[in-house]
């Protein structure tokens, strides 16, 4: 549409990306200088970023041998089909349970009055930007043997040996939640802002109980936000590395730190790179398939070209 | 008046249970930090802030810590500057490629560290940059990039383009109009990414564990050895200490974006 109305030659809204365009005819050489104000971030990127990055694919296909002999250990290690079906388990109990929670607080958030909100967004942005160490050593503090839970669960009686809170599966599933749920805020938050509360008040107004509000009304509107959080908070735990490996102890290991063995420890580069490189992989395909489905511009808050 | 729909007394408990579950276990920090006893616990006899002196009259925690400072304030820098005019380009060309330069820029948020930090450790070494001040802040810094891109593009996309117009047909040449129309209209924007670079840069372990080793080492680097070898209640101390500077920077930023017209 808006193609169409630059061609008839009007503009309807003065924002809009045509009409920040040089005037036809003075094309290129004018923007040169814009495009000159691209060129450091351009060269930084290329230079610095995508060429490292290059090295893993090249390291996974030439070392120890040139060759898809790394990949085909997909298909042949046991050690390396065990990491990648402990990392899909966690992600996806992760993701279940980040969005669930996620959810119950976007949803409070939505539906408060403006001096509410702003407290309770603020509950979510402090934790979102509180450094993962110490976030992660705040819950060593409180899940190991000795540590806060167990010493009180065993003060009160309740329990006579300490329960097994840290250094597994179950440690890493609370630290990686704790860490994901306001990335799984957020997107719903953008999402759930957009419903007409009027919507709402209608239908309380013609006699639904809250309940079927929620089930009939808000629940499918809030469908969008739903899909963009779990992408996001998936995407980030396949990769995550620093929870994980403290929450996990060294035994429950997961893909990034499972690399990170290879590599330092081990010097197996070529099956380290060869992993990083299929981690990337698993990200781009999860966000092309849903690319169809949300977009992935709002995910991401890449303004701009509203 | 009943009119608008507000949450029932069963999903604000649901939340508030959340809100609980994000926050105590951070707050739990404060309490510890304060023991009196010489290992990982909650104070028994008396508050004490003997961990605190033990963080601040010690050379390792100190030196890690303006190493990290020197590092997030030259890697924001970097991030500032490129990530401010790549935002003011695309904005300003606006066309199919800027939008692929734009993604260009995101995918440091959408690749993970352990990823570049793998194929960073082999770039560097071929470059001499490995546990090097200069190796850490090109790193921070080109990885914070997308924030500042982000918040930026934000602004920009509430910037009437016509002011610029303006300022160029009245004979404003490019830099000027930069200076004097469309830097101090996005300052709130660029701000709020400086802030977001810092932070980055700051917190930043993976690329660190990777790229530096002895001459560069950071607190976050400091704080992960503290976890895996010696748990103990300096480590609470300088997890509070952390806890309030990001608060402060988090406050600053809300300040700016309520000042923003």
């Amino acid at each position: 549409m808006q193609r169409a109305s630059a061609r008839l030659g009007f503009r309807p809204d003065p924002v809009a990306r045509e009409a920040r365009r040089a005037p036809v005819g003075q094309g290129f050489r004018r923007d040169a200088g814009w495009w000159a104000l691209i060129l450091p971030a351009v060269l930084l990127m290329t230079v610095f970023y995508l060429a490292p990055m290059v090295q893993v694919l090249a390291i996974s296909l030439t070392e120890p041998q040139p060759g898809l002999g790394n990949y085909e250990r997909l298909f042949t290690s046991e050690s390396v089909q065990r990491v990648i079906g402990t990392t899909l388990r966690i992600c996806v109990t992760t993701t279940v349970v980040a969005l669930l929670l996620g959810y119950v607080l976007a949803y409070k958030i939505t539906l408060s009055t403006p001096g509410v909100r702003r407290w309770w967004v603020l509950a979510v942005l402090v934790p979102l930007w509180i450094s993962v160490l110490v976030r992660a050593f705040a819950w060593v503090t409180l899940l190991r043997r000795q540590g806060l839970v167990n010493e009180t669960l065993m003060a009160g009686g309740l329990i006579t040996e300490p329960l097994p809170l840290v250094w597994n599966e179950f440690g890493i599933v609370i630290g990686m939640v704790h860490y994901m749920v306001p990335y799984a805020v957020l997107p719903m938050l953008a999402s759930m802002g957009e419903i007409d509360p009027r919507l709402l008040s209608a239908a309380r107004g013609l006699g639904a109980s809250r309940l079927t509000v929620f089930r009939r009304v808000f629940l499918p509107l809030s469908r969008p936000g739903l899909i963009a959080a779990g992408v996001l908070v998936f995407i980030f735990s396949l990769g995550f590395y620093v929870t994980p490996a403290i929450l996990g102890g060294g035994k429950t290991l997961m893909v990034a730190e499972w690399i990170k063995l290879q590599i330092l420890d081990l010097l197996r580069w070529g099956l380290g790179a060869m992993m990083a490189t299929m981690l990337v992989v698993a990200i781009l395909i999860t966000l092309a398939i849903f690319s169809r489905m949300v977009d992935l511009r709002r995910i991401f808050g890449a303004g701009g070209t509203a | 008046m009943g009119g608008a729909h507000r949450p029932g007394p069963f999903a604000t408990g649901l939340a508030w249970a959340v809100a609980l579950y994000l926050l105590l276990p951070i707050s739990i920090i404060i309490p510890v930090s304060l023991t009196d006893q010489r290992f990982l616990s909650l104070p028994v006899e008396a508050l004490s802030l003997r961990h605190y002196g033990t963080v601040v009259s010690s050379p390792e925690w100190l030196d890690a810590i303006w190493q990290s400072f020197w590092i997030a304030v030259a890697s924001t820098l970097l991030a500032v500057v490129a990530g401010t005019l790549c935002a003011i380009g695309c904005w300003r060309i606006s066309r199919r490629s800027t939008d692929l330069v734009r993604a260009l820029m995101l995918l440091p948020l959408i690749i993970p560290s352990i990823v570049y930090a793998v194929g960073l450790y082999r770039y560097f070494a071929k470059l001499d940059l490995l546990d090097r001040f200069l190796g850490v802040t090109l790193a921070h810094g080109v990885t914070g990039i997308p924030y500042v891109v982000i918040t930026v593009s934000t602004a920009l996309a509430a910037f009437d383009p016509r002011l610029e117009q303006a300022a160029r047909s009245m004979g404003a040449g490019l830099a000027q109009t930069l200076r004097w129309v469309i830097l101090p209209r996005i300052m709130p924007g660029i701000v709020s990414g400086a802030i977001f670079a810092f932070i980055h840069s700051w917190d930043e372990l993976v690329i660190v564990l990777f790229i530096a080793s002895r001459d560069v080492f950071t607190l976050p680097r400091r704080i992960w050895n503290g976890i895996n070898e010696n748990l103990d209640p300096a480590m609470a101390a300088v997890a509070v200490l952390l806890v309030i500077f990001t608060v402060l920077l988090l406050l600053l930023d809300q300040l700016l974006r309520k000042r923003r017209p």
